[in-house]
């Protein structure tokens, strides 16, 4: 890359930092609004609760930041998530084999629907929102055809359940018994946050964003990367498929679409453009926080269910207008 | 050219598929029913029931629903495939049936019965109505929580659907029962999941984080009984739990005593009354206006009990 390249991408840092320190102000307020508003709120128990209410829409949306910072989005996130958890009841309930098979299954089939999804938009050049929709559609179907929409129920493997609701800080500190789920989100943004800023894979990412013709130009493999990008994020979202599993107790089926909404809606509220070339992890994390904070707070207040959505809706909406006035503003 | 020639495949084998569809209308009576569900257990109970009518009175059955309870449209499209194919007789549960007013109409004009399932269709189009009465539904469970109650406390609502009929009649049979004979409990939190489990268990959380002292929570069919219970297990709480509906978990739950019971419908019967009723009023036969199907509380006393058994789906 050249020197203006490496010019955008310090600004780009900056710029992101900024977002950051804005998406956590807003957490921030939000917290200590609520916490305000009602002392239930800012309790250990709910705010474990919030953690845990996290887990699964973080993970995905973690995973799709990757997707959309190369400028591309997947809307099969959710049912993926579905398939992945329904392929491993495939291998542990119905095919008796140890738990780390099944894991390997969800992160396997994972990366695998992934890289089918990578290799339609770099290969095939069908449009990502497309060729991921085709894909949401494909494994919701799939996933009620191999269970027969019947749901699987792990009932057979001691300690599945554990995976999300066990708590091994809670061993050490009893007082403070955070679910396991929590801790394997923190580790896949930590793992996917390592990969975005001092691997190859990382850099590309970016750079697929901000100018992939660019990169095409200057003899990179650009389809291979993307793919791999594709793929990585699948076996991501496997691990959700854990983690959602993990907590019922069985693989549901029906349940996963609209789960692809709420994760972007959190990469986005996160700070990451949806037009490529930027964003952040962290970004996400405290994205993905917001969201559950909200939807938890105003439950604890008891505001009338339909005006939870609205309120979400406008959060949102204010979230990315804030983001852009900041930037008009650097500019 | 590769993606071209696939569409023009899938366009190929879907018309042979319609075709041979058709064909197969014309030579037996065939009706069609379109469910407000599909996936979940209950609605495959249905099918199982229509399924049955079916091949005992020699005549077509399909069965068709949306994803989600929340899909009026793709109901409205389902309901309008099914009247191009020219039944006998269609079946319906509505998600909304003012929505569903034009092509009822439609149906009327073509002299096709509409028979109404489970939630029913409001106004006079429907020639019988095969249902649970959810109203004394709800309302029986609202007596057995006074019951484990002993007549005080605060309790929640986790209902399903702020908008279906099934929704808005099992919260109100229950909060109407409440308040008219128990004064001294207390309706706290009344809220919705969709009947989705996972958001289920996070508003059970949030409700019981906020409630410390709540005593017992309803919830109002499948899936918003699993989330209330999963939400009461991850929160350690001991609070009188009561669902609706059966399935493989809310029945181990009334095993294991974490559940204290569920009202269940009979949802074979449902679907096995609703094709009765159609092919009966194809056949120009009179149907009476009302079906009750029945329902029925079960706990862990009389869960084996085979009349309950028979009616409860894994």
């Amino acid at each position: 890359m050249t020197d203006i390249g490496i010019e955008r991408q310090e600004a780009r840092r900056s710029g992101s930092a900024q977002q950051k320190l804005l998406a956590f102000a807003s957490l921030i307020v939000l917290v200590a609004g609520f916490s305000l508003a009602s002392p239930r709120f800012f309790q250990i128990d709910n705010i474990l609760s919030i953690l845990q209410a996290t887990s699964v829409n973080g993970v995905l949306a973690v995973g799709v930041t990757m997707i959309i910072i190369t400028g591309g989005i997947d809307l099969s996130i959710g049912t993926m998530m579905t398939f992945t958890a329904v392929m491993t009841g495939v291998v542990l309930t119905w095919g008796g084999m140890p738990l780390p098979l099944g894991i390997l299954a969800a992160i396997g089939t994972g990366a695998a629907c992934g890289l089918i999804s990578g290799t339609l938009v770099a290969k095939a050049r069908i449009p990502p929102f497309i060729a991921t929709l085709g894909m949401m559609l494909v494994l919701k179907g799939l996933s009620l055809i191999v269970t027969g929409t019947k749901p699987i129920y792990f009932n057979g493997t001691e300690g599945y359940t554990l995976i999300s609701q066990g708590s091994v800080i809670g061993r050490m500190l009893p007082a403070f018994p955070v679910p396991n789920g929590v801790l394997i989100l923190f580790a896949v943004a930590g793992l996917v946050a390592w990969i975005l800023g001092r691997t190859v894979l990382g850099r590309y990412t970016f750079a697929l964003g901000s100018n992939e013709e660019a990169v095409r130009l200057s003899g990179v493999n650009t389809d291979r990367w993307k793919m791999a990008i594709y793929a990585l994020a699948g076996g991501i979202c496997g691990i959700a498929g854990l983690l959602i599993s993990s907590r019922l107790n069985s693989a549901q089926p029906a349940l996963g679409l609209g789960y692809e909404l709420e994760a972007i809606a959190a990469v986005v509220i996160g700070g990451t453009s949806l037009s490529g070339g930027r964003g952040t992890i962290l970004g996400t994390l405290i994205g993905a926080l917001i969201m559950s904070v909200l939807t938890n707070g105003l439950r604890v207040l008891s505001v009338a269910p339909e005006w939870q959505t609205v309120v979400t809706g406008v959060i949102i909406i204010v979230a990315v207008y804030a983001d852009q006035l900041r930037r008009r503003g650097s500019h | 050219m590769f993606t071209r020639r696939a569409l023009m495949g899938a366009v190929a084998a879907l018309s042979l598929l319609g075709g041979g569809h058709a064909a197969m209308a014309q030579d037996k009576m065939y009706v069609a029913l379109i469910s407000k569900g599909f996936q979940h257990q209950f609605w495959q109970a249905v099918k199982q029931g229509a399924d049955k009518a079916g091949a005992d009175l020699g005549v077509d059955v399909s069965f068709d629903g949306p994803d989600n309870e929340t899909q009026v449209d793709k109901q409205m499209d389902m309901l309008a495939a099914a009247l191009a194919k020219k039944p006998s007789a269609i079946g319906l549960a509505a998600l909304d049936s003012q929505a569903l007013i034009p092509q009822l109409k439609q149906a009327q004009a073509a002299k096709i019965p509409v028979i109404a399932f489970d939630s029913g269709v409001e106004g006079d189009i429907p020639v019988a109505t095969a249902s649970t009465d959810n109203l004394a539904a709800s309302a029986l469970a609202a007596d057995k929580m006074a019951e484990f109650l002993g007549g005080e406390g605060k309790i929640a609502v986790v209902g399903h659907s702020q908008t279906s009929t099934t929704g808005i009649d099992r919260r109100d049979g229950f909060l109407n029962e409440i308040k008219e004979k128990y004064p001294k409990i207390e309706v706290i939190a009344t809220e919705y999941g969709d009947g989705d489990q996972l958001k289920s268990t996070e508003i059970t959380k949030a409700i019981l984080a906020a409630n410390p002292d709540i005593k017992g929570i309803f919830g109002t069919n499948e899936g918003s009984a699993i989330g209330v219970l999963n939400g009461v297990r991850e929160m350690g709480a001991k609070i009188v739990v009561i669902g609706f509906d059966s399935g493989r978990a809310q029945k181990d739950a009334i095993r294991d005593g974490s559940m204290a019971g569920a009202i269940t419908q009979n949802p074979v019967g449902i679907g096995y009354e609703t094709v009765k009723a159609a092919v009966a009023a194809a056949k120009g036969e009179a149907v009476p206006k009302q079906i009750d199907t029945g329902f029925y509380w079960y706990d862990k006393s009389n869960i084996d009990d085979p009349k309950i058994a028979a009616v409860l789906y894994d």
